[in-house]
């Protein structure tokens, strides 16, 4: 096929049908679901009065999920592991819930043969594959690792081929953590979506135009690298048709109705967790798409409401089983077994129309029919404009299943348009035409030690950072350790910038994203995350040292390591601006570093504050920090203020939060909260007014993103000690970042959150 | 400019009124209730010192999440002590649009001057009283609390005279506050009144006992039990009239 008289895609009397009732022109000669959307979409401004329960097939297939969850639970956490078979995405034949109920499922495909049975990845790194086995007692076949150790390099020899043993040694003080060098990077969201608008057919059609028109007149090592990658592209969409025929779908052209969107969807992310094990592993933006093709289904008499509830119980179904082979290590960082299939509703669109739909009422229904549960990460895109019924709803839900996140549509909607998905727990991407390069954190309560101790870790003696001189007055003085923190900062972001640069790379070169990659435009923008783990501790400390008097307390070898603090000081998290604005100095110091640096591939910096559980890892690996955090204490997580920090109740540390602006932090600021029903109002009436006030009031001053959880701490200690009852198995908190089953954290996990929720002023 | 004293403040407040609501807790009370779970607040002479305006400016610090139904209730200690500082800093809230509230027991009530005139600039920039009625029966009132209760329902009834809402608030102690006879007599003095709102039951709890002890003071409920569901039920019934 030739491309060069301006070849379009022949629209066939198939598409023609299945586009039928579609308005919108431009979305039909290019690829561009945002456009289709804005066309086509019903705005709902009523209730929920119209949603109905689950069917008998619902019941029945959730209950047998239970089962094997039960089971998976009672095995140490894993069900089955995959031994023989090396993950793609025609590796296995078509797999069931139940075999026997497989007529049940409206929505099929499993990652493997047998629900919750892990994959065999082993391109993020062999020997965490091997290791991710073992620890549940399955043995790789030697065959699988020797190919993959002799004849095949895969992600994470390549990064410590490459590392320095200046970065070596940044990482095993983990002074900079939690990098994506032993497991995927996650956080591409494919705009799975296309799969069912355009079939196909035409999205490698259009991938083969990309492919030809890309490098003829200038074959630099971008345009050979990009070739290469749209070819792999290519190869990863013919790969989803063959994946799509062993379960007997032709997903060559687009979906016909409802049931088929929602399939065809599906089969674009089942192709995603097939190939890819990324930390994260977000779905997107999918729920108003859905709906268009819910809503024409419903007016042409083809569906009725229960049957389209049915179609998404039983798409969620699928989310809930989404797992993959973990390493120790990687579970003390994200603990539960997350997977982050972020899904996104409401919002604004840029037209000024709310975007909700009753397709959003439906999926957070998902969590009455089916009851709470950690994914899928469902996250509601919130303005103080989206219609009273539905924030109603959705406080509803939250108030009785803690199991969802919001995060500000106002602050997003002017950076990143009005189809961003959420790609881990809080950072946006534009739909499809964008992807991010995950890059974990930097530990800055750890920073701010090494300033004090002249780049030396109080943990291992050893000098990790540049030798700067040590401060060895009586008292801290404010202005000399603002100096030292500051030059041991830039020390740390230059190295940390690097070392991500690096990890990148190689992570494009041997563990390439090409089924995500190929539902994303071939020219995408490309942002570069950092992240700040810490944070609270940080602020404190030098409010400690400005406002109070901090007398530094040395081992023998002269280096500080616990401190007298004589006086109070301001913390941050109750809405005092002395506190708040080291805060707001902190964040602003770190990204303006972050930007100094070469980042890969053209991509633009961001950061974050977010740590999701690592922070009580994080916490254990560093020393005191002079805001009386004892040493090995967890961290606050994310943005919040620190333990028993917060003296004037819940909105005034809300207000110190919503204080930090957004545009310095584009991968998101994280705060949990967790409120008791007893202090949210009397009634579920006035618990849910009061939520959505909260929420209203957060947002509009310009706060990124809040986890609501409503329990009281009794719940959780009963939960610690019985959890085996019934009642518990499905019980949900929101954890910074995502959502969990609690009975999954570590018993230490556990304590770090009834410590938190203990905290709170009655 | 007149200074309040004032024991301390909580931004977010969702029981104490309509909606979110920012809580001052004035310092002071002269009642000595057996439950109080605020004993510290009990001293006249503690507490900090602040102006309507610093007090005001904190309290719109929080007014993005009060939205047509929320806004400040004035708590305790006992706000009407300090009338004349109140009225101030609810002149000021009025002028800004902002919802006003005061939980009181009405003890410092009373038709003499010149409290009686500072009360009345105060109800015409107040939307809402919280009025608890300790115990029905003066004497049983005078034995929990240590005053009778002659004034205080003297409140009520002025309140009545003016038409200005009331939320009636009745703390519910097993064996003490928790009995059909009393409830039923609370009921039919709600009854004379034609300005009261809503009725709210609130269970006993010994949350605040801790207070009593850091303050070397005798906590003598501690084998009360919170009331059960049914009483509570049973309570809110009775005083609304539904049984």
């Amino acid at each position: 096929m030739t491309f060069e008289t301006g070849v379009t895609f022949p629209v066939t009397e198939q598409m023609k049908h299945a586009w039928r009732g579609f308005e919108g022109r431009k979305w039909r000669e290019d690829v561009n679901v945002r456009e289709f959307i804005q066309n086509n979409y019903t705005m709902y401004d009523g209730d929920e009065s119209f949603l109905e329960g689950p069917t008998e097939a619902t019941d029945k297939l959730w209950g047998r999920l239970q089962e094997l969850q039960k089971e998976e639970r009672a095995k140490g956490g894993v069900l089955e592991c995959e031994t023989e078979v090396v993950s793609s995405l025609t590796a296995y034949g078509p797999g069931y819930i139940d075999e026997s109920m497989k007529e049940l499922e409206k929505i099929v495909g499993l990652q493997t043969d047998k629900p919750l049975k892990r994959a065999f990845m082993p391109y993020g790194g062999i020997k965490m594959a091997v290791q991710a086995a073992s620890t549940y007692g399955y043995e790789v076949n030697p065959q699988l690792v020797k190919i993959f150790s002799d004849y095949h390099k895969t992600h994470n020899q390549a990064v410590f081929d490459a590392y320095t043993p200046e970065m070596k040694r940044a990482r095993h003080s983990h002074i900079i953590t939690g990098l994506p060098d032993t497991y995927g990077r996650g956080r591409i969201v494919g705009d799975y979506r296309r799969v069912a608008l355009y079939g196909l057919d035409y999205l490698i059609f259009t991938k083969e135009k990309d492919l030809f028109y890309c490098g003829g007149r200038n074959m630099s090592e971008e345009h050979v690298r990009l070739r290469e990658e749209i070819a792999e592209q290519i190869r990863a969409l013919n790969g989803m048709k063959k994946m799509a025929e062993i379960y007997g779908f032709d997903i060559s052209a687009p979906a016909q109705n409802a049931r088929e969107a929602v399939q065809w969807l599906y089969f674009g992310y089942l192709a995603a967790i097939k190939t890819q094990n990324g930390a994260a592993m977000s779905v997107g933006r999918i729920s108003t798409f859905l709906d268009i093709y819910i809503q024409r289904d419903l007016e042409e008499g083809t569906l009725t409401e229960q049957e389209a509830q049915e179609l998404i119980d039983h798409l969620v179904l699928k989310f809930r089983m989404v797992k993959f082979a973990r390493i120790p290590s990687y579970n003390e960082l994200f603990s539960g077994d997350p997977v982050w299939v972020t899904l996104e509703m409401a919002g604004i669109g840029m037209d000024g129309r709310h975007m909700v739909t009753k397709n959003d009422f439906r999926f957070l229904h998902t969590l009455e029919n089916m009851g709470p549960a950690p994914e899928p990460n469902l996250t509601v895109l919130w303005s103080s404009r989206l219609p009273e019924a539905f924030k109603k709803y959705a406080t509803k839900i939250s108030i009785n299943t803690s199991s969802i996140q919001y995060e500000n549509d106002c602050v997003m909607r002017p950076v990143w348009g009005d189809d961003y998905s959420i790609c881990c727990c809080v950072s946006a991407t534009q739909t499809g035409k964008e992807i991010q390069f995950f890059g974990a954190r930097a530990n800055l309560a750890k920073c701010l030690i090494y300033a004090l101790n002249g780049g030396v870790d109080v943990a291992s003696g050893e000098q990790v950072g540049p030798e700067i001189s040590p401060i060895t007055s009586e008292y801290l003085d404010y202005n000399e350790v603002m100096h030292k923190f500051n030059a041991m900062m830039s020390w740390l972001v230059e190295l940390y910038v690097n070392t991500l640069n690096l990890i990148h790379y190689m992570h494009d070169k041997y563990y390439y994203e090409a089924a995500e990659m190929a539902l994303i435009d071939t020219y995408t923008r490309r942002t570069f995350a950092t992240g700040i783990a810490g944070f609270s501790h940080v602020v404190d400390s030098l409010s400690a040292i400005k406002y109070a008097k901090v007398k530094p307390i040395r081992n023998e070898r002269g280096l500080i390591v616990d401190y007298d603090i004589e006086g109070d000081f301001p913390r941050y998290g109750n809405d005092d601006e002395r506190a708040d604005s080291i805060a707001i100095w902190l964040l602003k110091a770190f990204m303006k570093k972050v930007r100094e640096h070469h980042t890969y591939r053209h991509s633009e910096p961001t950061t974050s504050i977010l740590t999701i559980t690592s922070n009580v890892v994080y916490g254990k690996a560093t020393g005191a920090t002079p805001d009386g955090r004892k040493a090995h204490a967890p961290f606050a997580p994310g943005a919040n203020p620190s333990y028993g920090a917060e003296k004037n109740g819940l909105l005034a540390s809300l207000n110190s939060v919503a204080k930090l602006p957004y545009e310095y932090a584009l991968d998101g600021i994280s705060n949990t909260q967790t409120i008791s029903p007893d202090a949210l109002g009397h009634s579920l009436e006035e618990r849910q007014d009061n939520l959505w006030h909260i929420l209203d009031g957060y947002f509009d001053q310009g706060a990124h993103h809040l986890n609501v959880n409503v329990f009281g701490v009794e719940k959780l200690r009963d939960c610690m000690e019985h959890p085996e009852k019934p009642e518990y198995a499905n019980f949900t908190i929101r954890v910074s970042g995502y959502a969990v089953k609690f009975i999954d954290l570590t018993r230490e996990q556990q304590l770090d959150v009834i410590m938190r929720t203990e905290h709170k002023k009655l | 400019m007149a200074y309040g004293r004032v024991h301390s403040t909580e931004s977010f407040g969702s029981v104490d009124g309509p909606g979110v609501r920012f809580l001052i807790f004035m310092q002071g009370c002269r009642l000595r209730c057996r439950y109080c779970h605020n004993a510290d607040t009990w001293r006249t002479d503690g507490g900090i010192e602040m102006t309507a305006d610093a007090l005001l400016k904190k309290a719109l610090r929080y007014r993005s999440y009060w939205g047509d139904t929320g806004g400040i209730t004035v708590s305790g200690g006992e706000p009407l002590l300090q009338t004349a500082f109140l009225t101030e800093l609810f002149t000021k809230a009025k002028a800004q649009g902002v919802h006003t509230c005061i939980d009181t027991a009405g003890q410092p009530f009373s038709r003499q001057e010149p409290f009686f005139s500072q009360f009345q600039q105060l109800c015409a920039v107040t939307d809402l009283f919280l009025a608890d009625i300790k115990h029905i029966d003066s004497a049983a009132h005078k034995a929990l609390t240590g005053a009778d209760n002659s004034n205080i329902l003297d409140m009520l009834r002025f309140l009545s005279e003016i038409h200005q809402p009331v939320w009636i608030r009745h703390v519910l102690v097993p064996d003490i506050t928790d009995d059909d006879e009393v409830l039923r007599r609370t009921r039919a003095f709600i009854e004379t009144l034609d300005n009261v709102e809503k009725i709210e039951v609130l269970p006993y709890h010994s949350m605040g006992a801790y207070k009593w002890q850091a303050l070397g003071l005798r906590y003598t409920l501690q084998d009360t039990p919170p009331p059960t569901a049914q009483r509570i039920q049973n309570a809110y019934e009775i005083l609304n009239g539904l049984r």
